[in-house]
């Protein structure tokens, strides 16, 4: 388990304080996948050094799998009720492993040296080591670039060296920097399904820290959405996409859906968009429960209402449909006024951009 | 062979025993004074980098003295330095002239020179890897020896092979306290006695060790580049 209570951390720059974490408190089960997202400045990644304390945060209290209750006072980490030795953090953070955005693999060293590196400190023969170094190889299936040196790899394959040289001594969490950053679309996804496998196979718990929703959409759990060193939204990835509320999450949305292209419209009042008097703007969000799209043809059977539609777009989301329909829907007031509740009923979340009548 | 140096070089063949205590005796101050630069440079460099601002061990109380120090002696010329040391050596070695007069003198005006070289050299080392060896639970130690020295390597031998190469051109100042070596024997017997072959040979034979010296310190930069000295293949 992680937990994370009223975590502080402030920057002093010769340019001023900058407040990096502002009070942010998360719970993240066991065998979660966890994504915090926010655009660059937002302090997620100091948010994620100071969960392995290579940042020490000012205040607050962690707790990291085994090592429960660590509270810090004035930048200085307390554990059991005493101060925190150099030591003792650096036995923690063997018990998480990191990947980074620009992988940070030693580039004099060799796939099988890079990723024996952190198991020298587990006490294990020379033996042992190699065995468990080719275990890890193959895990990330990369058996064949044993003796390679990192400069001779991709990106992609870079990363699966970080993530195996991560997991080397068992850590039962894997923090994720912009891990998939760097690299290309095809890179990514190869990444994103190894990181879901690992989390499968190994049980283990992953954070991870991105800008990009598509990310946080292929493979997290639950997400927290992050600004200005503070939290703004927390919750699962469905309920955050079906229903964002913060600005900036609505945001982060409409830049990965079809249907964000909608506000653009709006303001550029593109034609598809003006409604006369008796129609409206809407937004229909097909929510959990959801039966169907016929849905928009009952609609219009049983209340005698017209839609019009504009955009489109439907994904699937842990099995739920996601996404929904803009368009103009038009009738009396009666019928729009029936419209709207049939659609209500259905499950079919109604937003009314604008309205006709109103202008 | 012994005709044909007589006839080409006539002087240096009258003066071949001074010739060859000359070359033993700039040779034993390069590898003494070298060696013992070598080490301490080597710490005063690790000690800027892990010392200064973000560094991995910060303290600007050590950094800023190690600094100044270092900035002191960087700025008096050798030769200066080597009659204004004159007094220390006499204190530390029992005297101030001959080989073991000029080794003290040839480390003080090597270290600050190498120190400024390997913590360029380390710097180059990005910060990335540093996080990522902190994030597997490597201590102070584990970071000079397993990331800064590891991955620097090319570098530092590069820089290695710059101080020694200036190394050798301090050592020929050293006659000036009696310490002998091939820059002394140049002047004594080539420069003040007009015998011009003396002086041309010592010019061939500095610069034959320049460049080998250079020649190695290429070879093995290069060979370390990207790749461990010595790899062992698993199967």
């Amino acid at each position: 388990m992680i937990e994370v209570k009223n975590l502080k951390k402030t920057f002093h720059l010769k340019t001023g304080d900058v407040t990096a974490v502002n009070d942010v408190s998360l719970h993240i089960e066991d065998g979660a996948i966890y994504g915090v997202i926010g655009y660059s400045g937002a302090g997620k990644s100091s948010l994620v050094r100071c969960l392995n304390l290579l940042e020490i945060p000012d205040e607050g209290t962690i707790t990291m799998g085994e090592y429960r209750n660590i509270e810090i006072r004035k930048g200085v980490p307390y554990y059991e009720g005493k101060r925190m030795t150099a030591q003792q953090q650096n036995r923690m953070r063997r018990g998480i492993g990191m990947i980074f955005q620009h992988f940070n693999l030693l580039e004099r060293s060799t796939v099988f040296d890079n990723i024996a590196y952190p198991l020298k400190y587990t006490g294990r023969s020379r033996e042992e080591i190699s065995a468990r170094v080719k275990e890890l190889l193959e895990l990330v299936d990369l058996q064949d670039k044993i003796d390679v040196f990192p400069s001779q790899l991709s990106g992609g394959q870079k990363q699966r060296v970080a993530i195996a040289r991560a997991l080397a001594a068992n850590p039962k969490i894997l923090l994720s920097d912009e891990a998939t950053s760097a690299l290309d679309p095809d890179a990514t996804e190869s990444i994103l399904t190894l990181l879901k496998d690992l989390n499968r196979k190994l049980g283990i718990t992953i954070v991870i820290i991105t800008h990009e929703m598509a990310v946080i959409k292929a493979i997290a759990d639950r997400v927290a959405v992050m600004e200005e060193g503070s939290v703004v939204e927390e919750g699962s990835v469905y309920d955050i996409f079906s229903d964002p509320q913060a600005p900036i999450t609505r945001k982060f949305i409409a830049s990965s859906s079809p249907l964000g292209k909608i506000d653009k419209m709006i303001a550029d009042n593109s034609s598809m968009t003006q409604v006369k008097p008796g129609e409206k703007l809407v937004k229909l969000v097909f929510q959990k429960d959801c039966v169907g799209e016929h849905i928009l043809t009952s609609v219009a059977q049983e209340c005698g209402v017209n839609l019009n539609i504009i955009l489109a777009n439907v994904e699937y989301l842990h099995g739920n449909p996601l996404g929904g329909t803009i368009g103009v829907l038009s009738g009396d007031e009666k019928q729009l006024a029936d419209g709207i509740r049939f659609l209500e009923e259905n499950h079919v979340r109604v937003e009314v951009l604008k309205d006709g009548s109103l202008d | 062979m012994e005709a044909w140096i007589r006839s080409v070089a006539p002087y240096l063949y009258t003066y071949r025993a001074k010739f060859f205590t000359a070359c033993s005796a700039t040779f034993e101050m390069f590898w003494k004074a070298g060696g013992i630069a070598f080490m301490i440079g080597l710490c005063f460099g690790i000690i800027l980098v892990i010392t200064k601002k973000g560094g991995i061990r910060q303290n600007l109380i050590i950094y800023q003295i190690t600094n100044l120090v270092i900035n002191v002696f960087r700025s008096i010329p050798f030769i200066i330095l080597l009659i204004f040391l004159i007094p220390l050596t006499r204190k530390v070695v029992g005297t101030a002239i001959n080989v073991k007069g000029a080794i003290l003198p040839l480390v003080f005006g090597t270290v600050p020179f190498y120190s400024r070289q390997v913590e360029v050299a380390l710097s180059g080392v990005e910060d990335g890897k540093i996080e990522a060896a902190r994030s597997m639970g490597s201590g102070t130690f584990g970071l000079i020896f397993r990331v800064y020295l590891h991955e620097a390597l090319p570098d530092l031998i590069r820089v290695t092979t710059v101080t020694a190469i200036s190394l050798i051109g301090l050592t020929t100042m050293a006659g000036a306290v009696g310490a002998g070596g091939i820059g002394s024997f140049a002047i004594n017997y080539g420069q003040n006695q007009n015998h011009s072959d003396i002086v041309n040979v010592c010019v061939l034979v500095l610069l034959a060790v320049t460049f080998v010296l250079q020649s190695i310190g290429n070879g093995l930069s290069k060979h370390t580049t990207n790749r461990s000295l010595f790899q062992v293949r698993h199967k």
